[in-house]
């Protein structure tokens, strides 16, 4: 079932209007928020109870197995959110030739923060003594 | 029409366009959205500095209870809530839900509302129960 055409094909070759995909983005950053409703509430509580904690409280709450799997679940959608969100946020302010540039840095920092939490995570769980 | 091109005020023009909830909502949650990515820096700066020792995560821990710390996770947890609630708020509009002028200021006032009770109920809670010092 394919509706008639609504633009010339001189439109649809200079790439404007819709390029039939594009929604994915928009659904990842629900999806990811959907996931960071509990997340985000458990994050807050668990920093709420270590909030000047010293430093062997940290290791020793991080270490728990439930507690590193939540925080390796909160960082990766965390990330991925947060990216999403930067990413419109450019899209909207940015209209020089930098928004490439830009839009590429902000997924790279992104990924390489969420990889350094993860991988901080992974250091902590394996150390032999905290 | 020489020059009709040049310097058009734009629509919406913010420079003499009022306030309201709506916009300032609207604008909060990508303040508080840009803000939370500086506050998810820290969050792995914490991680990172617990897996390289105590000597690195000391000096965390005391920038973050002092004054100006505390203040600025103040800051932080409010910021954590109004972009939750204002999250809420979006994702329930995306089924459909809650367009009537009325039902959106009524929304608007509940998350500003109910994101301070929850500030207050979270620095309580911290003060009471964390292991502050």
């Amino acid at each position: 079932m394919s509706s008639p055409p609504l633009r010339s094909p001189g439109a649809r070759a200079r790439g404007l209007g819709s390029a039939r995909r594009g929604s994915e983005a928009w659904l990842a950053e629900r999806i990811s928020a959907v996931a960071l409703i509990p997340l985000t509430l458990w994050l807050v509580i668990s920093l709420v109870m270590l909030h000047g904690g010293a430093y062997t409280d940290f290791v020793g709450w991080i270490r728990k197995p439930a507690s590193s799997l939540l925080m390796v679940l909160s960082l990766v959608a965390l990330f991925h959110h947060t990216a999403l969100g930067l990413e419109v946020i450019i899209e909207d302010y940015v209209h020089s030739a930098a928004k490439l540039p830009v839009l590429v840095g902000c997924r790279f920092l992104c990924v390489t923060l969420c990889t350094t939490g993860l991988l901080a995570i992974l250091m902590l769980d394996t150390k032999a003594t905290p | 029409m020489t020059g009709s091109n040049t310097a058009r005020p734009r629509s919406p023009n913010i420079r003499n366009y009022r306030p309201q909830l709506t916009s300032v909502l609207s604008i909060v949650n990508r303040i508080t959205g840009v803000a939370l990515s500086l506050g998810a820096i820290v969050l792995v700066a914490g991680l990172a500095a617990a897996a390289l020792g105590p000597q690195m995560y000391e000096p965390l821990r005391r920038t973050l209870i002092s004054p100006l710390g505390k203040l600025t996770l103040l800051f932080m947890t409010f910021a954590v809530f109004l972009h939750l609630c204002g999250g809420i708020r979006h994702l329930i509009w995306d089924l459909g839900i809650g367009f009537e002028l009325r039902s959106i200021y009524v929304s608007g006032w509940i998350i500003v509302v109910v994101s301070g009770l929850l500030t207050i109920a979270t620095w309580t809670a911290a003060i009471v129960l964390g292991a502050h010092s």
